[in-house]
């Protein structure tokens, strides 16, 4: 431990030399909470200082958080935050814009990863991302752009004004080429997007998605809420990531409040963490299966979801895992008694999985569907920074867990399965692997688990002082960025889930295959609408 | 094949006996509320701390309305006397949304009263197949799974001649979960009037019911019956897919006497 500590400390010092001969003495230092580094830069250099950190320092670009700090210094505040692929360390360049000139250089031009992040910017706070490739609207349909929801001085329950102006698509044209349009509501039971295909056929030549429906204003709902009221909320922004969702919220509290939870919550955590990530990938194969017809694989890998489902609703008295997390540690034990309802279900169900897989992964018909399907190449993930099961089957080993370990993650071992051919199949056979790996954390962490109590009290917290949250949730990272306020309450609050990242993967996976092929494509990817648009 | 067939085979039959019998509900499920009324101080700290301002201390009583509640369980951890306890039953879907609003110490005769006595109108022409169209209208896709969950081999919704359709053309009842964003008003009322008649429409979840934990919110309008005419209200955050059940017979009329089969 003392070693990794001192190369830490030898890092950041070289670090520190590195920015200054590059950048001089224009650029502000600060060391956070072990692991977080911030970077003050002018907005002269924004672009050149975000482009030098991923680069150079081979980090990519994991969030951008925007706040309206009018309030404070008369300006808005911008952070980039980048995840270093090496060390545990996560790096923000910030910068100032002030109030009279709401603009800034958009980074997309040099960083791909960001054009979703300024757009949003854009939308919500009114500050422009100057040099934009495509400015337009993300998550605002129809709200008049004079109103930025973010804005301190929009009360949270004000009726926006509409325009009537929709929101224009992409034009696809040439002989033959049609646009089908599908959704918001759409054939299967599932949330609701807007999709447009420009096709020729049956082929697929762009596809444009319309997202955001289920805007609901989460982030600002959560302004003003102290942390312990703000949970139920956050449990909310995805159903079946609830537990993800706020166990990322309530490290992000507990960095701010310096506060280190008890042994006995890590593994805990640790453990519904990954019944969290079981339920879904078992639903998700299942999914997977609906999307090519085979109804003998949904039909059990939905039983299988339904036999851990009810595992949950025995462990929290809910089907969703939640209220369980509560910052500082969790509030719900796991006693004996249900240790070893866990450990007889997950044997249970672990060969019942094993029966199942054989039958998949042999079956020619069905994986003729999957192979070369819905290709996304290494590259263009890598530029895109896609994350969870559907980066690491476009040859990422991006892992939060191991990458920047949290609850007892450290005290575990497990493999980060990963495969390069970037289609169906290989994101199935992640989800397959991984659902192995948890079988294997879990009875690990049900064998260490220490005693001891559940939960300690929050340090205090300083006002405007920012912490980053994060977990490996069943799709990929969840990136909870909180900011707080006066008196123990949320200032900003800033949710990126892993369909964030990935939204856009889809888009790029899908041109070049058949229309009838999209549903699966879609569903291997298995992203959500909710946690999306917040 | 063969290896299908005999996977098939040894799965053997999963569903469940519900609604034709009661199972057991798990120890920690959070259900219903009761107060014990020989202990509560009537302090009102469960109404302070509620996140859905579910419960309210109106002249002197508390009254809980179900159509907000998330069953969340924050007020039986956080009552000073330990009087509050959420109870294992699920079964509590109503037609008329005044229903939901019941003063603690009138609840159990109220619910009961509920239970055993079946609403006038009946939906006679929709009793014996029934066709849904589900529209997500900005949940946070718990009810959307819940739904799902329906169609899996546990639940099998279609053994009660239930089934769900791709198009609203189609159905005779929407089944709509999510707190009504604004993005989706224009979509909800399009479905609607796309859905011919006779129809039903059931809120589903605390967010559907009542605009749940988003209520307030700028992108929220709150609650379908701020836009849409509600036959059935199902209140859960999300409910259980039993209660789902429950609440669909309800709609249509067709709850079976216990022990029937």
């Amino acid at each position: 431990m003392r070693e990794v500590i001192n190369s830490l400390e030898l890092y950041r010092n070289k670090l520190l030399t590195l920015y200054r001969n590059k950048f001089g003495e224009q650029i502000d230092f600060e060391f956070l909470m072990d692991n977080q580094i911030i970077v003050t830069v002018p907005k002269e250099l924004l672009v050149s200082a975000c482009l030098y950190t991923q680069q150079t320092l081979k980090a990519p670009l994991v969030d951008m958080i925007g706040t309206d700090e009018r309030e404070i210094d008369e300006c808005y505040g911008l952070y980039y935050v980048f995840a270093s692929n090496d060390l545990d360390l996560f790096i923000t360049i910030s910068t100032r814009v002030e109030r009279d000139n709401p603009a800034f250089p958009s980074v997309t031009p040099a960083i791909h990863a960001a054009h979703w992040y300024e757009r949003e910017v854009k939308d919500m706070l009114g500050v422009h991302p100057i040099g934009h490739p495509d400015p337009k609207r993300l998550v605002r349909h129809f709200w008049s752009k004079e109103v930025h929801p973010l804005r301190k001085d929009i009360p949270k329950g004000m009726k926006l004004p509409r325009t009537d102006k929709e929101l224009p698509f992409k034009q696809v044209k040439g002989e033959g080429i049609f646009q089908v349009p599908v959704g918001p509501i759409h054939a299967g039971i599932i949330e609701p997007g807007h999709f447009r295909f420009s096709v020729q056929g049956e082929y697929i030549i762009n596809l444009e998605a319309k997202l955001f429906y289920t805007h609901r204003g989460i982030e600002k709902l959560a302004e003003e809420m102290n942390f312990h009221q703000a949970l139920p909320l956050v449990e909310r922004i995805c159903g079946v990531c609830s537990f993800s969702h706020s166990t990322s919220y309530c490290q992000a509290v507990e960095k701010l409040a310096g506060t280190e939870i008890p042994d006995r919550a890590r593994y805990i955590r640790t453990i519904i963490l990954e019944l969290e990530r079981l339920y879904n990938h078992l639903g998700d194969v299942g999914n997977i299966c609906a999307g090519t017809g085979f109804t003998f694989g949904i039909s059990q890998g939905s039983r299988l979801k339904e036999t851990m489902m009810q595992l949950n609703e025995r462990i929290a008295g809910n089907r969703y895992l939640r209220g369980i997390n509560v910052p500082g540690g969790v509030q719900l034990d796991l006693d004996n008694e249900i240790s070893m309802q866990i450990r007889e279900t997950l044997t249970a169900v672990a060969g019942d999985f094993r029966e199942l897989k054989e039958i998949l992964v042999n079956n020619d018909s069905f994986n003729e569907r999957l192979i070369g399907t819905g290709v996304l190449p290494p590259e263009i993930a890598l530029k895109m920074n896609v994350v969870g099961p559907g980066g690491r089957a476009s040859g990422s080993r991006r892992d939060v867990r191991k990458n920047h370990p949290y609850a007892a993650y450290s005290n575990t071992e497990f493999q980060v399965p990963s495969y390069t051919a970037g289609d169906v199949k290989s994101r199935l056979l992640v989800r397959i692997d991984e659902i192995e790996e948890s079988f294997g954390i879990i009875s690990q962490a049900l064998a260490a688990i220490p005693g001891g109590k559940l939960n300690s009290a929050l340090g205090p917290i300083k006002p405007q002082s920012y912490a980053l949250g994060y977990t490996e949730s069943p799709r990929g990272e969840n990136i909870h960025w909180v900011m707080a306020g006066q008196g123990n309450t949320i200032f900003r609050y800033r949710v990126r889930s892993a369909s964030y990242t990935n939204w856009p993967a889809v888009q790029a996976a899908v041109p070049g295959n058949m229309v009838p092929d999209f549903p699966f494509i879609n569903k291997s990817f298995e992203l959500f609408y909710s946690c999306l648009g917040r | 094949m063969f290896s299908l067939f005999k996977k098939s085979i040894k799965t053997g039959k999963k569903t469940t006996k519900y609604p034709y019998e009661q199972e057991d509900t798990p120890a920690a499920f959070l259900g219903r509320i009761v107060i014990n009324l020989q202990t509560c101080s009537l302090c009102g700290q469960c109404a302070t701390i509620c996140p859905t301002k579910a419960i309210k201390k109106e002249d002197g009583k508390l009254i809980i309305e179900y159509n907000k509640c998330l069953f969340c369980g924050v007020c039986q951890r956080h009552c000073p006397e330990h009087s509050i306890s959420h109870t294992m039953d699920f079964e509590l879907a109503v037609r008329e949304k005044e229903k939901l609003t019941v003063a603690v110490n009138e609840i159990n005769e109220d619910l009961d009263v509920l239970k055993g006595k079946l609403a006038g109108k009946t939906e006679n022409i929709l009793r014996r197949s029934l066709h849904i169209r589900h529209v997500d209208s900005g949940s946070c896709n718990g009810c959307d799974f819940e739904i799902n969950a329906l169609t899996n081999p546990v639940y099998d919704i279609q053994r009660l001649g239930i089934d769900f359709v791709a198009s609203p053309r189609h159905a005779d009842l929407l089944l709509v979960t999510g707190s009504v964003t604004e993005h989706l008003e224009t979509a909800l009322k399009k479905t609607f009037t796309a859905t011919p008649d006779p129809k039903l429409v059931v809120a589903m979840g605390a967010c559907a019911c009542s605009g749940g934990i988003f209520q307030g919110s700028y992108a929220a309008i709150g609650g379908v019956d701020k836009i849409l005419p509600v036959d059935i209200y199902i209140p859960g955050c999300p409910p259980r897919p039993q209660a789902i059940i429950y609440g669909l017979l309800k709609a249509i009329e067709r709850i079976p006497p216990r022990n029937s089969i």
